[in-house]
């Protein structure tokens, strides 16, 4: 038993080494003062005073920053109402069909999605004058993808919320869009949040929809980042990778003690609660 | 408007307004696609199937390009080699995520938030970097030839890089947490006490683990091979940076055709031949979907 | 039939009654979950709905808040046909089964919410609240989440929420069903003050036969999507009108037999354990095949046959009474209940409240013991 245990950690010890290397190696690389991975030159800064001044590069960052603030929300308002609509009606015309396009973009590769979405626009631009590609076909080929993700994040949340609260709010005098409001939404708003996040970092990490959907001059940062990366080592994505891995930890390792402080305080609650009877 | 009629037109609004965003971009863009792989390729653009010339209609409908795709061995072998990888990796991914979902679902319940954000956080942080980098340590002049050759116990930097190996362990790399997170949420559902139940009555520890567990686990192994195979059918960016020559995969096939070539029939050819071959695996997830949905919301 | 006089109606005929529920069908499919239910209540009458889960009695419950809709038939609400109003349009409120409490509200703000959405001015709904809190003692825990409270505190809350529309009718779902025992037994007289003292007229539903018969003031036991019998709980105890009910709610004892003496006051049924004198008469005729019910505190046992001094009457001698063997005894604290083995192979359940501490002879399995009874003490079933 005590073995096995032990080969247990061992196992899973294994498996974070395999995650994390990779990332780590990013980071130290960084910080390599030579631009080669054979030879170490010493800790330097210069690869972050460069990024300064890498115009496509922060180009690039501005607008993948806009394209997924405007993703992550416009995913989250359609993925909500595709949630809400599939948990409310368990029986309506084309549910099947339904259920089914919104599940697809969760598996279906990327470059299916990119060509069929772009062969469409292209087909709407010949025959309609627009829309041109670029921020907008983006952000639109962001949002399919983006809309199955939240729907998913979303209608499970909504599955745990009792039916009986809803009801308990209509008999007590709320229309149905009252009940929406003051009772559902509450109780959902955190996976509303999830599933933004999820989005935004999604769309800010897209290479295959972008590449199929920009056009000129809406060239993403990960569009920069992988022509660069196919062309060798660079130091200046092992810049912007570490700086990614530094903002995404602190956010990530702060959401989850602020959780953790708050399901502790609320389970101490609970016991008290139950023990003053 | 009655309270009824109201309620009816707020019901069509809340599904109309989702369902016409897919059927626009989603579904209709999967019939432009067929109608352009059977097009014909007029310079720059294709021309159009149905023309109308002097009061006459005509359908011009040209399978040349399903032809060439079956005809020419190199399309087949490479749609089967997708096939293949895709295969490995779901395999590979479901051996290594399987004890380590197990592990994270069986220890403390206070640890396993801490253990699952320690998971998704590589996730969290941007895939293309996370592949950019194993280019880095697997390089002949990367991390990895660098250090074995210092510590000599190789004499020549091995060939890691732009390999079949270096592919499947790129896309394992990535797909590892669409394989932990549903097996994860299966084990950790599982009643303790029915694993009690069968050693009471006299089975060892592994015959427990592979009559009760996994069986029970099934759903979590299916929706889990789902979410790594299917994608990685058609995965562009790991074989493009990882792999070499040997692993040419349908996905970079489909870019070449359009950016490379400009053919855009052909690469519409190639991505509904795509859809055609992963269509019973994708049907499969759906209805698993659904079943879970049912289960969950009854 | 025994009792039939002393029965309360379904229906009160002038169709005054506060609630009338008439001719209600609920079909799913090709499945009545409420198959052809009329019944009045009163104005200010506790009425319970007791059945096993099943018999459509939440279905009903569920028709008067509104959350289904009769597939035919009338709910009349002091006069006013209410099956066409939305939940949130009846002044009805419900107190349910999972208390349904909002977890991101707090107690005063669960409590408050029905009267905000009646635009009450916010000082009357301040009053109105307090007034809420004192009533079931929560005053304190006013600013508290419901994961904050404790399963009876809960409750509390959930019945404030229910009773601070002041509603017309007030439906409980299983009202003590997620309580522990003890817990159950002290608030279950402590619901029944608060409703009388708001004078809210209620219907709850419930499959606890003690829960029914300790709060409500009639009873409807229902099976299968109909009502079986309508009554007091007392008469529903005493006079069941069906071998359904008799064996529902408590324990009985059942012989099967025929009439053998049809007089208008009294019956002899034979069976074959014993030949039965009714002292009342009975809605039957002669060569009737019918069950004969005796609850199992009317049964006296003892070693030694029953003395004529302690019959009824000299017309029951005789009659009455069986012989058997004690095959199993089972000591509750307050009462001993016996299993009696007859020479038929019928088992009867003898109920004996343990008065003296000691008694004076103790009995144990296997003795052979006299079974008998009153004749007035019988019901006589005739489905």
């Amino acid at each position: 038993m005590k073995s096995r245990q032990s080969l247990a950690g061992v196992w899973m010890a294994v498996v974070f080494v395999f995650l994390y290397l990779p990332i780590v190696t990013l980071v130290v690389l960084s910080f390599n003062a030579s631009p080669m991975v054979t030879s170490w030159g010493g800790w330097s800064l210069r690869w972050y005073e460069a990024l300064t001044h890498d115009q496509e590069m922060i180009a690039g960052f501005r607008l993948s920053l806009a394209i997924a603030t405007l993703t992550a929300c416009s995913s989250v308002l359609l993925g909500t109402l595709a949630a809400l609509s599939l948990h409310r009606f368990k029986r309506f015309r084309g549910r099947t069909l339904f259920v089914g396009m919104v599940n697809a973009p969760l598996v279906m590769p990327e470059v299916i999605i990119g060509l069929s979405l772009l062969l469409l626009l292209v087909s709407v631009q010949r025959l309609f004058g627009f829309p041109e590609r670029g921020f907008a076909t983006i952000w639109l080929g962001h949002t399919l993808l983006g809309m199955a993700y939240a729907t998913v994040v979303v209608l499970s949340r909504l599955q745990e919320v009792s039916p009986s609260l809803e009801e308990a709010a209509q008999d007590l005098g709320c229309r149905p869009l009252q009940v929406f409001f003051l009772v559902t939404l509450p109780l959902i708003v955190q996976a509303i949040g999830s599933a933004w996040l999820l989005t935004f970092t999604l769309s800010l990490d897209d290479v295959v929809l972008s590449a199929f959907l920009s056009g000129p001059g809406s060239t993403t940062m990960p569009i920069t980042i992988f022509s660069r990366a196919r062309l060798g080592v660079s130091p200046s994505v092992n810049t912007v990778a570490a700086i990614t891995v530094a903002v995404v930890s602190v956010a990530v390792v702060a959401a989850s003690v602020l959780m953790a402080r708050a399901q502790r305080r609320r389970d101490q609650e609970m016991a008290a609660a139950y023990r003053l009877g | 408007m009655s309270a009824n009629a109201l309620a009816r037109w707020g019901a069509r609004a809340l599904i109309g307004a989702p369902m016409l965003f897919l059927l626009s971009f989603f579904l209709l863009p999967f019939l432009v696609v067929f109608k352009i792989s059977v097009s014909e390729m007029d310079t720059v653009f294709f021309r159009d199937v149905l023309t109308w010339a002097d009061g006459l209609i005509t359908l011009k409908v040209n399978f040349a390009n399903y032809f060439i795709l079956v005809e020419d061995g190199l399309y087949l072998a490479t749609y089967a080699r997708s096939l293949g990888y895709a295969g490995a990796t779901a395999l590979i991914c479901l051996l290594i995520a399987y004890p380590f979902a197990y592990c994270i679902a069986r220890s403390p319940s206070e640890r396993r938030p801490a253990l699952l954000m320690m998971v998704m956080l590589p996730f969290w942080t941007s895939f293309l970097l996370r592949i950019y980098a194993w280019k880095i340590l697997l390089a002949d002049s990367g991390v990895f030839n660098q250090m074995l050759l210092a510590l000599g116990l190789i004499a020549e930097p091995i060939k890691m890089m732009n390999t079949p190996f270096s592919l499947v362990l790129g896309m394992v790399y990535c797909y590892i947490p669409f394989m932990i997170l549903p097996l994860y949420a299966t084990l950790v559902k599982m009643d303790l006490s029915l694993l009690e139940a069968a050693l009471d009555l006299g089975a060892t520890p592994a015959q427990a683990f592979w009559r009760i567990t996994v069986p029970l686990s099934k759903n979590g192994i299916i929706a889990g091979f789902m979410l790594v195979f299917i994608p990685c059918v058609g995965e562009f960016v790991i074989p493009e940076l990882l792999g070499g020559p040997q692993t040419l995969m349908i996905g970079r096939v489909l870019w070449d055709e359009f950016f490379g070539n400009n053919d855009w029939p052909m690469a519409a050819t190639v991505a509904v031949v795509m859809v055609l071959l992963i269509i019973v695996p994708l049907a499969l997830f759906n209805k698993h979907q659904a079943e879970s949905h049912a289960r969950a919301g009854a | 039939m025994s009792a039939a006089a002393s029965q309360s109606p379904a229906v009160t005929p002038g169709g005054t009654a506060f609630l009338q529920i008439r001719h209600i069908v609920k079909q799913f499919d090709d499945v009545f979950a409420v198959d052809d239910v009329s019944l009045d209540i009163a104005q200010g009458e506790i009425f319970a709905l007791l059945g096993s889960s099943g018999c459509g009695k939440s279905t009903l419950l569920r028709m008067l808040a509104g959350f289904e809709t009769p597939t035919s038939g009338q709910i009349v609400l002091g006069g006013q046909d209410i099956v066409g109003l939305a939940p949130y349009d009846r002044p009805i409120n419900m107190m349910f089964q999972s208390y349904a409490l909002f977890p991101h509200l707090n107690v005063w703000d669960n409590i408050a919410f029905g009267l905000r959405r009646d635009g009450m001015a916010k000082a009357d709904i301040t009053q109105r609240v307090e007034e809420m809190l004192e009533m079931v003692q929560l005053k304190p825990y006013a600013k508290r989440k419901p994961h904050q409270l404790s399963g009876g505190q809960q409750q509390r809350v959930a019945l404030a929420r229910s009773l601070a529309k002041r509603p017309r009718l007030l439906l409980l779902d299983e009202p003590l069903g997620a309580l522990d025992a003890k817990l159950r037994q002290r608030t279950q007289l402590e619901l029944v003050h608060i409703i009388q003292r708001v004078g809210v007229t209620c219907v709850m539903v419930t499959h606890d036969q003690e829960e029914a018969m300790t709060m409500a003031t009639r009873i409807g036991v229902m099976s299968e999507g109909r009502i079986l019998q309508i009554g007091r709980p007392e008469e529903i105890y005493e006079t069941p009108n069906c071998r359904f009910v008799a064996d529902f709610i408590g324990s009985v004892n059942l012989f099967k037999g025929q009439v053998r003496v049809d007089e208008p006051d009294h019956v002899v049924i034979d069976s074959p354990e014993c030949r039965h004198y009714v002292s009342h008469g009975i809605t039957g005729t002669q060569g009737m095949q019918v069950d004969v019910a005796v609850r199992p505190e009317k049964m006296c046992l003892q070693i030694a046959p029953p003395l004529l001094r302690e019959r009824g009457s000299a017309a029951e001698d005789g009659h009455n009474q069986v012989q058997g063997v004690i095959t199993d005894i089972a000591y509750l604290g307050s009462l001993t209940t016996y299993h009696v083995r007859l020479g038929s192979g019928l088992v009867l359940k003898v109920t004996q409240t343990n008065a003296a501490r000691h008694s004076d002879v103790p009995l144990v399995s296997g003795d052979a013991v006299w079974v008998w009874w009153d004749g007035s003490d019988i019901v006589v079933l005739t489905r």
